[in-house]
């Protein structure tokens, strides 16, 4: 099993910490794993994005041309990754800003209203919380309770309290997308 | 099995750095290599190691040096352009004997380039890169496991030989995350009489210094240095093989190009095509033996680099016309694709 | 009770003895040159004060590379200018140990601006000295930065048009305003009781260091017979007529003072 992602987004999105969590998740698992931001001179707003590679054997190449599936959090990361996911790939994508979902007819489209899911859930920062859960239940590479104890070996103890508003953002999300 | 974490190349190096017994650190921010400075800048002062942010990498390799002449483990860290800063004092440093351990997270060049990953630093790493004649130990990680196991490679290297060590690394291996296992390093173990610590009494005055004006003192200072690296080119080697023993075509590569070979041969042996890797794991000295091992059972050789091909050079003058060989490579940041290495090992066919 | 010593026959007393902490080993400094006899003054103090176990001292690129070769302690040559960083980097291995450095006005004060306002500014616990003699000497006599307006120099053959090649820098002034350093003093070797003064100027640049009150730094306005093509009594006379003029003599900056 390989499964390689791009997670994109704007700077600010969370986008490197959703990543992040799937890594830090697949690490819990004894899988190996390769966190690989695309890091450039921009800092809030810009565009960002970031890979990552979960397989059961070492990961040969960190850096990737084409992937598996994409979590898409912005317009510009659609137009930028929508042609490296591969034929039979699979696109996650926030569908309440997005408002033109993938072309490709090759790629499975999964739209995930996760901005009015979070704001319903009283804070936009899940939002990507919310498309994790949703990435969770397609792909089944790793399990939401290893999210759930990677959020408790990363967070300071002081934002411990957050982690209850993160699960239901994760199982909101991954309920919304069994559904599709 | 020590316990497991998910760290950065950056991150992974500086807390192996100071596990390793590390004494000072000086730096200069750099993309993509600030992570160390920042790393060491919140863990040293809390651990009561030397911690300094320079004015530029000029200031900073003239720190090493000061700190090195102490007889202390001394590191700094640096990207490509900084690393061009630093030459002169490497070149002192060499001269001087004094043992440190440096890094070069390596960007695009030349000039300020792009601040992506790319491996044309290599001649300025394994050529001496300052003035006269000199050496350092260039050693290639290729992953986050090994960003965190060279410092004390470099360290007891650098000790052994007298002599300052590079970790020739890139901007992926810095900014990416991997699993990372922290091992027991061990510490310092030798002598080092020579150091600047205060003139005792009964000894005479310890002097760095890297100024010889009479030639044929220079010219014995030079011999001995030759000397010295004669021996680490006899005792010093480390290369990882990959599909080696029945291999037809071979590439060789350092860093993070040789995870990409690794891809490539896998594709290739799929196909049927036997590919191997060669992954010089130290740079300087190169292993010229173990290219000149498989060149016998070998229809060519690759070298995989993202650069215009510099250490295809010492491939070729490993093999000195037995095989044929070729540089395969992008440059100013990109990163070859294992299916057109594919292209590139079948046509060696 | 003053020491005697007999030579062929005849009694001497003793009035002044080559410090200890000199090697044996004949200078290279040319006659009339104020470098010997500030490096003389500071292993005198070395001595007096019992420090050669707890000092290390860095030499430049400039005049006095060579002071290694004449103070009998552990020292580093330093490349060109960046003496202030080597001195930090021993500095900060060895917070309890006296570090000074010793440069020419080439070496701080062109190639190693950076490197010696930045050690100011950090207030290094470092003590640096810096010769001032308004010229390259080692390279043969060109123009430096504190050259002096109108002065010829192998690289100034027709004076130093300050419209051309900038005004004579004021180190001290300048490294003065910045708060690391705590004292900051210009001193001059060319009478006994400058010789005196500059001695004092060492001794509390040294205590400052040990009690880790920041950074310290001595100029001492020099003079360079061979670098401006004068006999040793002709350099002296200039030296007092235009260079202590230009770079006044006496303290600058004392934080015990303030």
């Amino acid at each position: 099993m390989l499964q390689e992602v791009i997670f994109a987004g704007f700077g600010g999105q969370g986008v490197l910490t959703i990543a992040k969590n799937v890594a830090y998740s697949a690490m819990l698992e004894g899988k190996e794993t390769c966190w690989m931001p695309t890091y450039g001179p921009e800092m809030r707003g810009g565009t960002c994005g970031c890979t990552v590679s979960v397989s059961d054997k070492m990961i040969s190449s960190p850096i990737l041309a084409k992937y598996d599936v994409g979590v898409i959090l912005n317009l510009p990361s659609m137009d930028k990754y929508e042609p490296k996911i591969k034929s039979g790939g699979l696109i996650i994508w926030e569908s309440t800003t997005i408002t033109d979902g993938p072309k490709r007819g090759d790629v499975k489209s999964i739209p995930i209203p996760a901005y009015d899911i979070a704001v319903e859930l009283g804070s936009t920062l899940v939002m990507g919380m919310v498309l994790l859960g949703a990435f969770i239940q397609k792909t089944e590479s790793i399990t939401i309770d290893s999210v759930l104890e990677a959020l408790r070996k990363t967070l300071p103890a002081r934002r411990h309290n957050l982690i209850p508003l993160n699960e239901t953002a994760l199982r909101k999300g991954y309920e919304y997308a069994s559904k599709i | 099995m020590g316990e497991i974490h998910l760290m950065k190349g950056n991150e992974a190096l500086a807390e192996a750095s100071i596990r390793a017994g590390l004494d000072a650190y000086f730096g200069y921010p750099i993309t993509p290599q600030s992570e160390i400075l920042e790393y060491f800048s919140r863990e040293l002062p809390k651990k009561g190691i030397a911690f300094v942010q320079a004015e530029s990498e000029v200031a900073s390799i003239n720190m090493v040096y000061g700190a090195a002449g102490c007889g202390k483990r001394v590191m700094t860290s640096t990207s490509s352009p900084g690393f061009s800063l630093m030459m002169e004092g490497v070149s002192y440093i060499a001269c001087a004997e004094l043992p440190c351990v440096l890094v070069n997270v390596q960007r695009g060049g030349p000039g300020l380039g792009t601040i992506q990953p790319s491996q044309g630093d290599y001649f300025q790493a394994v050529k001496g890169g300052g003035h006269g004649d000199y050496h350092m130990i260039v050693l290639a990680p290729n992953s986050v496991q090994e960003m965190a196991d060279m410092p004390s490679i470099g360290f007891e290297l650098a000790e052994k030989y007298r002599i300052p060590v590079l970790i020739l690394a890139d901007g992926a291996l810095g900014q990416m995350m991997e699993k990372v296992e922290f091992k027991e390093y061990p510490k310092k173990n030798i002598e080092q009489n020579w150091a600047t610590v205060g003139k005792p009494e009964k000894r005479d005055a310890n002097v760095i210094t890297s100024l010889f004006i009479e030639s044929e003192v220079m010219e014995q200072v030079n011999i001995k240095l030759q000397k010295k690296y004669e021996q680490i080119t006899e005792e010093v080697e480390d290369c990882e093989l990959y599909h080696a023993d029945d291999a037809e075509v071979f590439i060789v590569a350092y860093g993070i190009s040789s995870r990409l070979a690794k891809k490539a041969v896998d594709l290739s042996r799929e196909k049927g095509v036997r590919a191997g890797l060669i992954r010089p794991k130290i740079l300087w000295p190169f292993p010229t033996k173990v290219i000149q091992k498989y060149a016998t059972q070998a229809k060519g050789f690759i070298s995989l680099e993202m650069s215009a091909g510099q250490m295809i050079e010492d491939v070729k003058l490993s093999l000195d016309g037995s095989v044929k060989s070729k540089h395969y490579g992008r440059m100013g940041g990109m990163i070859p694709a294992p299916e057109d290495i594919l292209k590139e090992i079948e046509s060696m066919l | 009770m003053s020491k005697v010593i007999e030579r062929d026959g005849v009694q001497y007393e003793v009035i002044w003895e080559k410090p200890k902490g000199l090697k044996e080993k004949q200078m290279h400094y040319c006659p009339g040159c104020a470098h010997s006899t500030l490096e003389k003054l500071i292993m005198e103090v070395i001595g007096e004060k019992g420090l050669t176990e707890n000092t290390i001292g860095v030499s430049p690129v400039g005049c006095s590379v060579f002071a290694y070769d004449y103070m009998d302690i552990d020292m580093q040559q330093a490349a060109h200018g960046r003496a202030a960083a080597v001195a930090t980097g021993i500095s900060r291995v060895f917070p309890d140990k006296l570090v000074f450095t010793i440069q020419g006005d080439g070496d701080l004060a062109a190639i190693g601006t950076a490197e010696t306002i930045h050690a100011c500014n950090r207030g290094e616990n470092i003590v640096i000295f810096f010769v001032n003699n308004a010229i390259y000497g080692m390279t043969g006599g060109q123009m430096a930065p504190t050259t002096l307006e109108g002065q010829i120099t192998s690289s100034s053959p027709h004076g130093r048009d300050v419209k051309l090649a900038g005004h004579p820098i004021k180190i001290s002034e300048l490294v003065a305003q910045l708060p690391g350093t705590c004292f900051v003093t210009r001193v001059a070797v060319n009478t006994p009781q400058n010789v005196k003064k500059t001695k004092a100027a060492i001794e509390k640049a040294f205590n400052n260091a040990l009690d880790k009150k920041g950074t310290s730094l001595v100029e001492l306005v020099g003079n360079c017979p061979s670098g401006w093509k004068m006999t040793p009594v002709n350099s002296y006379i200039w030296w007092e007529k235009n260079m202590i003029p230009m770079y006044p003599l006496g303290v600058i900056k004392d934080v015990d003072n303030n």
